[in-house]
């Protein structure tokens, strides 16, 4: 023997042992099992900011973990490992059944078995004509061989159309994600009201493109925020409704058009939706150097930290000489606590309170090193006054003076691409239809036989109940002829 | 009547239903416990006479559906004080959820004479609703901006039929497991020689699970079209739609085992009540300890 015909032979080995059931059974419950770790480790995908607490609390930990994978799961090499190697093996399954069940569409049944009596629901009676019963069973729309003295039946091949149908749409839904993955963008971008939204690249706070989407390929639309409504429920402080009014135009410079955005109610622009996200408060300030110039005059977003939209944020001044940073926190409406000390306790703007301390130094902008705006490293700077304001109060901190204005809305935009979702839900519907009908279909055989009396046996596939009664009923019409 | 008032109402029928659940539970048991007289060793066993109980049984029976329109009738009067469906917060998730789980057994109660299965379910039941009110209760309000949505009628009734579907099967599959044992060890005891054969108790939870099966990839996908609408993703393994995923591929796995591998008996019920375990774990762990945006339990 060859060598080349062994390795053949072992790949053909192989091929047999990925497609064969028990395999893709394995595999189905490993991808399960897989699944699991994503839900109790915090995901880069969905939460980057936990995940790097996680690294903070356990380092030791957190790098192990990391070395798995165990941050990004679902992208991980064995967890795409495991649904890659399913999904083949399912298509090596699914396709070779499918060439089969295509060329057995005009096939006739097999041919009925020698002795019926030993077959399941055998039952004998008084001599019939056999083209009665064939006439009864085409009614009946069963596949029908006819024999010189016997009949074999055969109905509910949808079952295995269905089931074909069923695997196939899950081989679409893979690659529609797939297409979802490799094209289209995603970004969020942080707006005040009042403030203009031009769909640039540069008009993002965090943009990600496909690995085969091109970045100038953004739909040319432009928004203006102009107006953000919050409803509370005044009993529990929680949320009743959010109204986002924007002024649209596409493409950007076209007549304007007024258009409302909710939670469940995204602006759709083909295949780019725009989505109301998140909410918060923007303080306005006023910042003044020595000799009295204002350095900076507008909103800042604050990030909320609880339901009561209790917020914090830095305000920093770089154009100042030395820098000077506000470290802060907004409460819309400021309750106090011996315990807690200042806090929020309703999310709408009552009784606000900008709560800040004033840093100098160095700012670090220009180390390089990315920055949260809603933070400061305050490593390099001194600290020179604490504060809390109310509403139009001046705090002078020697370098300068602020002065707390008002307050604006914030909402977070969110602007989604995805090109692959259209394929994913057809995917979707076709599978459930696919699985509908593969189990609801009874796959059954009847076979008719002529001797001294009519014989009559049936065998159902995977012994789904209902060919008894069927069968009942036949003998009981064919009595009655 | 105030929304308020209408709320109350509701709890008092929730009570009400509860207390019947109670009769119907010690009826069951009644029926389990005395419907055979031991036989003396001299009378043979294959003549067995369970007229004994039957009316007990009967009587459970009754008390169960009296339950189950007291328990709808709470779920109403709940979904009207807060005028919408009553899926917005845990509580209403779980009186619906045994409302779905009683009406599943008494679906199949008339259909494959389950009367036996009274015992454990109205346990469950019982449980189920008394960790709702107790613990879980919320004052009725209105829904989570996030919750305003058609697909919420949807997407949460098919989960939470699926879901009392399931668990039937999984009491199914528990049942077979237990009385699998004794049959290992010799026979029956006694109360149990009226229950089904093996072989019927394995087919019924199979069938309870590939009955509704389509109806938990429909969940899922009505789950997946609303989040896309709602968070412009369709998919994104949050943690509650990880598990609805594992749970998905458990029962996935365990049609595959039953039909095409030919598992049957012990090893299909033992899946079978995995699979089970994952929807649960999902329903309580998920909701109550997880993160992610599900978190519409409002504990």
């Amino acid at each position: 023997m060859s060598t080349a015909l062994d390795s053949r032979s072992f790949l053909r080995w192989c091929w047999r042992q990925l497609t064969s059931m028990r395999t893709a059974l394995i595999l189905l419950l490993l991808l399960g099992i897989a699944a699991i770790p994503g839900s109790l480790f915090p995901q880069r995908s969905q939460n980057p900011i936990q995940v790097k607490q996680y690294f903070i609390d356990n380092p030791t930990l957190a790098t192990w973990l990391d070395r798995f994978s165990l941050f990004s799961v679902y992208s991980s090499p064995w967890f795409s490992a495991i649904y890659l190697l399913l999904f083949i093996s399912l298509i090596g399954c699914v396709l070779p059944r499918s060439i089969g069940h295509l060329k057995a569409i005009g096939a006739v049944p097999t041919i009925t078995p020698k002795y019926l009596d030993r077959m399941e629901h055998f039952t004998e009676i008084k001599k019939v004509d056999l083209d009665l019963v064939e006439a009864k069973l085409r009614k009946m729309r069963f596949r029908i061989r006819r024999d010189s003295n016997s009949i074999s039946a055969e109905k509910g091949y949808a079952r295995e159309s269905g089931n074909l149908l069923f695997h196939l749409s899950l081989v679409l839904i893979l690659i529609a994600v797939g297409v979802g993955s490799l094209f289209g963008s995603k970004g969020d971008a942080i707006v005040n009201v009042g403030d203009r939204f031009i769909n640039t690249p540069t008009s993002y706070d965090i943009l990600g493109f496909g690995k085969y989407q091109a970045e100038d390929s953004l739909p040319p639309f432009a928004l203006t925020i102009k107006d953000f409504k919050a409803e509370y429920d005044p009993a529990t402080n929680a949320p009743l409704d959010y109204t986002l009014t924007v002024l649209t135009s596409n493409p950007a410079g076209s007549k304007e058009k007024t258009e409302i955005i909710k939670v469940n109610k995204p602006l759709t622009y083909g295949s780019t939706k725009i989505f109301l996200q998140a909410n918060g408060h923007s303080p306005i300030v006023i910042v003044k150097d020595k000799s009295g110039k204002v350095i900076f005059d507008g909103p800042t977003p604050f990030l909320p930290q609880d339901t009561n939209l209790s917020s914090i944020g830095a305000i920093k001044i770089p154009d100042m000489q030395p820098q000077i940073g506000f470290v802060s926190s907004f409460l819309p409406t400021a309750d106090r606590d011996p315990v807690r000390g200042g806090f929020s306790s309703y999310p709408e703007v009552l009784d606000p309170r900008l709560l800040i301390s004033v840093w100098k130094g160095d700012l670090g902008l220009n180390t390089g090193v990315p920055q949260s705006v809603y933070r400061i490293d305050t490593s390099r700077m001194e600290r020179i006054g604490l504060k809390a304001l109310v509403l139009n109060e001046s705090y002078d901190f020697g370098e300068g003076s602020i002065t707390f204005t008002g307050w604006k809305s914030w909402v977070n935009l969110q602007i989604i691409n995805d090109p692959g979702k259209g394929y994913a839900l057809v995917g979707a519907i076709l599978a459930i239809s696919g699985l509908l009908i593969s189990l609801f279909t009874r796959q059954r055989r009847i076979w008719i036989k002529q001797g001294r009396k009519t014989q009559i046996a049936g065998l159902a596939k995977n012994g789904i109940p209902g060919l008894e009664d069927e069968i009942k009923k036949l003998v009981k019409e064919l009595g009655s002829e | 009547m105030s929304n308020t008032s209408i709320a109350l109402l509701s709890n008092d029928f929730i009570y009400a239903s509860m207390a019947l659940f109670t009769l119907a539970f010690f009826a069951h048991a009644v029926e389990v416990a005395w419907s055979v007289k031991t036989p003396a060793k001299s009378v043979k066993k294959t003549k067995l006479d369970f007229s004994r109980t039957e009316r007990v049984g009967r009587l459970a029976s009754a008390f169960m559906v009296l339950g189950f329109l007291l328990l709808t009738a709470g779920v109403i009067f709940r979904g009207i004080s807060a005028d919408r469906v009553p899926w917005g917060n845990m509580y209403e998730f779980s009186i619906t959820g045994a409302l779905a789980f009683s009406g599943a057994y008494l679906f199949a109660l008339k259909k494959y004479k389950l009367r036996w299965l009274g015992l454990p379910v109205s346990l469950a039941v019982l449980l189920t609703l008394g960790t709702a009110i107790t613990l879980l209760y919320r004052p009725s309000a209105p829904l989570a901006p996030a919750l305003k949505s058609t697909w919420l009628v949807i997407h949460v009734s098919a989960a939470i039929i699926s879901g009392g579907v399931f668990l039937l099967a999984n009491c199914v599959a528990g049942a077979y497991l237990i009385l699998d044992r004794y049959e290992q060890k010799g026979v029956r005891p006694i109360w149990a020689q009226k229950l089904p054969s093996l072989e019927v108790l394995d087919n019924l939870s199979y069938r309870l699970v590939a009955l509704v099966f389509p109806l938990w990839t429909f969940a899922v996908i009505a789950g997946a079209i609303w989040a896309e609408s709602a968070w412009g993703r369709y998919w994104g393994w949050d943690p509650k739609e990880t598990w609805a995923f594992i749970t998905w591929v458990a029962y996935a796995a365990y049609l595959h085992a039953r039909v095409t591998v030919g598992w049957r008996g012990r090893k299909a019920a033992w899946l079978c009540l995995l699979a089970g375990s994952t929807f649960l774990f999902n329903y309580i762990y998920i909701n109550v300890w997880g993160t992610g945006r599900h978190t519409y339990s409002g504990l």
